[in-house]
């Protein structure tokens, strides 16, 4: 079991969706950045999406690509984004840490080492949006084996011949991408996640947190009602990016957590 | 020679990897879509009405076979080998890249797509994209960094002129690899009606393969060229080509890789020279392995697996990138792998020029400063054929801003 795991029964056991929030380690500077995923916890963000900032995020929209930009400004690499979780573990060994990023930062590191590293600074699950099943021996098959969970995205794009191979693997959660995009681009609707939420159900017991253009608390409760929870990034990086204050940008995430866990 | 088990010609395997490189490392709202293009092209693989169309159009469209030239006054000059320029600067639209673009826009019409989508650097593959989809009515929307929108201004109207939307990509550094990305982002949104015509031998499985079959149509004229030169059955003993992300080179490698005698060398942009201070674009002499664009090669990148910048002259070798059989192909040491700098390419631009009248693109001039070096140490019965890809209309006012002439309002643009 790891924290993902605990932390989705204890939900479940309360009746309650869950709330996830991404923010990109070292935006805008590694102080604030740690700052910002401490206070995560109080705000009611029951799991931690932390982005490895790279160069060349191809499935993330310009909202995200700017901030790992800001992030590798400031120096920041995997080796602090790393530190960033142990720094976090200090005070808090509860709430699960997701990391979520580019596969040639790992592979640069070494994938043992870095899944050492991963275990060694409280990391829970690893989220790689260029690693498909298909190449699954590369990261996901030893990540499983070092007690790591290994989250896939299923998409729009992913049918029903495909969807088994999705999930063979899959730990943790299942991450649905609600459209076909970038990240931070097209708003969900909760009229077509319904069916696709349910689709995916019926193949697995994990899980199903929906994500991709969710940025209000509105939209925040409309999707988590009809799934297990729902994430929201690029809106959360966007109040990072206008320089707002941790406590502005900690009420801003309370407020979408109240509404994912009001549905 | 073509020994099933012993061939350098069976690659890639099921995975999509050549040795070790390769793969699919792409987000999985494309893999279904990677998937259908790798099952419509090994479908047209072997329909004879799809080779029957590509070949109608390469003969009356693009003006194929290109002719495969005795360099006579360049091997008097330099005093050695043979060399004979493999002429697909004299394609319709000026270089190579057309050879692979029609494959992939019959395969789009095939699958019913309707709207294509393409990054390109020096703007050839764009050009060429908006070509072809200007003869078929296809919706184009090219992606290119807005510094390479404007040093190479006369492509960008070219492409608008063919009907082509052209993006200027502001993202990142605002350069190819980045264009690339920027493709790769409009194609998880528009998966429905949108294919995605990747230039280079790169990217995620099927492309480096298909992008190299479709260009091998260099390699296997030139097989039949040279011995209406040299007499029945002759080969060369080297063949030579510049690498960007190397659809060239690869499309005159291939048919040549289990010929044991043939010596096969790629050329790749030295910038400034290959140093610490990565002012070039050597991914295989200067980078390690590593994943971007959907596959594992090698890339120029820092400690921490960020991707860098390339540097060179030319616009079209200016990829941190290389296709990844290049990448087994010099790991498995079949063909050898050096450097030019932008200095000796200006040089063997010149050359061509003098001695030819052939003006050559930036990209070939590396290949042709090569030669220069190698081929006075060679003797006289040696035969290098060397890939003349592209033509230097594009090139001129960076040559000449490299020449110190003043060229007037287009020149000053162009850096």
């Amino acid at each position: 079991m790891t924290r993902i795991d605990t932390t989705f029964a204890t939900l479940k056991a309360e009746g309650k969706k869950a709330f996830v929030a991404y923010i990109m380690a070292g935006d805008t500077d590694e102080a604030k950045s740690l700052e910002i995923m401490k206070a995560l916890p109080d705000a009611g963000v029951d799991v931690i999406e932390l982005g490895i900032p790279f160069t060349d995020p191809m499935a993330d929209g310009g909202t995200i690509q700017l901030a790992g930009q800001r992030a590798l400004a400031q120096g920041m690499t995997l080796q602090k984004t790393l530190d960033m979780a142990s720094e976090f573990r200090k005070t808090n060994d509860s709430t699960p840490i997701v990391l979520m990023g580019y596969f040639n930062p790992i592979f640069s590191r070494g994938v043992d080492a870095f899944l050492s590293d991963c275990t060694a600074a409280g990391i829970d699950g690893l989220i790689v949006v260029d690693l498909p099943p298909e190449e699954d021996d590369m990261l996901c098959l030893p990540a499983q084996d070092a007690g790591l969970n290994f989250i896939r995205l299923a998409t729009p794009t992913t049918d029903e011949a495909r969807l088994p191979k999705v999930l063979t693997n899959t730990s943790g959660f299942v991450y649905y991408v609600s459209v076909n995009g970038v990240t931070g681009s097209a708003e969900a609707s909760g009229a077509n996640v319904g069916p696709e939420v349910a689709r995916i159900k019926s193949h697995t017991d994990l899980p199903v947190i929906v994500g991709f253009g969710v940025n209000t608390p509105e939209k925040a409760r409309e999707i988590a009602s009809i799934a297990d929870g729902t994430v929201v990034g690029s809106a959360i990086v966007s109040q990072i990016a206008q320089g707002k204050s941790v406590e502005e940008v900690t009420a801003f995430v309370k407020s979408l957590a109240d509404g994912a866990h009001s549905a | 020679m073509n020994d099933l088990f012993n061939s350098f010609m069976n690659g890639p395997d099921e995975k999509g990897r050549f040795g070790n490189y390769g793969g699919r490392f792409v987000s999985e709202t494309l893999m279904p879509l990677i998937l259908s293009l790798e099952e419509e092209f090994e479908k047209a693989k072997t329909d004879p009405t799809f080779w029957a169309e590509m070949d109608d159009l390469w003969k009356h469209y693009v003006g194929r076979p290109s002719p495969l030239y005795f360099a006579q006054n360049m091997t008097e000059e330099l005093g050695g080998a043979k060399i004979y320029l493999k002429r697909d600067e004299l394609n319709h639209t000026g270089a190579h890249k057309i050879n692979n673009v029609l494959g992939q826009i019959i395969l789009a019409r095939r699958m019913g797509k309707t709207r294509i989508i393409a990054e390109t650097g020096a703007g050839q593959h764009g050009v060429a994209t908006a070509t072809v989809c200007a003869k078929f009515g296809l919706e184009c929307v090219i992606y290119m960094g807005a510094h390479d929108v404007e040093r190479q201004a006369p492509n960008v109207f070219r492409m608008k002129l063919l009907g082509a939307e052209v993006v200027p990509v502001t993202s990142g550094r605002g350069t190819l690899k980045d264009a690339m990305n920027d493709g790769l982002r409009d194609w998880v949104t528009n998966v429905d009606n949108t294919f995605y015509c990747i230039g280079t031998v790169a990217g995620p499985h099927p492309y480096p393969a298909m992008v190299r079959d479709f260009q091998s149509i260099i390699g296997k004229e030139v097989r039949w060229q040279l011995p209406e030169h040299e007499g029945e059955g002759r080969l060369p003993d080297t063949v030579i080509a510049a690498i960007g992300g190397g659809s060239n080179a690869m499309g005159l490698f291939y048919p040549f890789l289990d010929d044991e005698s043939v010596r096969i060398i790629g050329v790749e942009a030295g910038g400034k020279g290959v140093n610490a201070k990565m002012e070039h674009c050597a991914s295989l002499t200067g980078g390690r392995p590593g994943v971007l664009h959907g596959n594992l090669t090698y890339l120029l990148q820092d400690d921490d697996g960020q991707i860098l910048e390339g540097f060179s002259i030319s616009a079209g070798l200016d990829y941190p990138g290389i296709g990844p059989e290049h990448s087994w192909l010099h790991d498995t040491k079949r063909a050898e792998y050096v450097s030019i700098t932008d200095k000796e390419a200006l040089d063997a631009f010149q050359f061509s020029c003098r001695t030819e009248g052939i003006i050559p693109a930036l990209e070939p001039s590396h290949a042709l400063a090569h030669v220069m070096k190698i081929a006075p140490t060679l003797p006289k019965d040696h035969i290098i054929v060397m890939n003349m890809c592209g033509r230097g209309d594009k090139d001129i006012f960076t040559v000449a801003r490299h020449l110190g002439i003043e060229m007037g309002a287009e020149g000053r643009d162009s850096e």
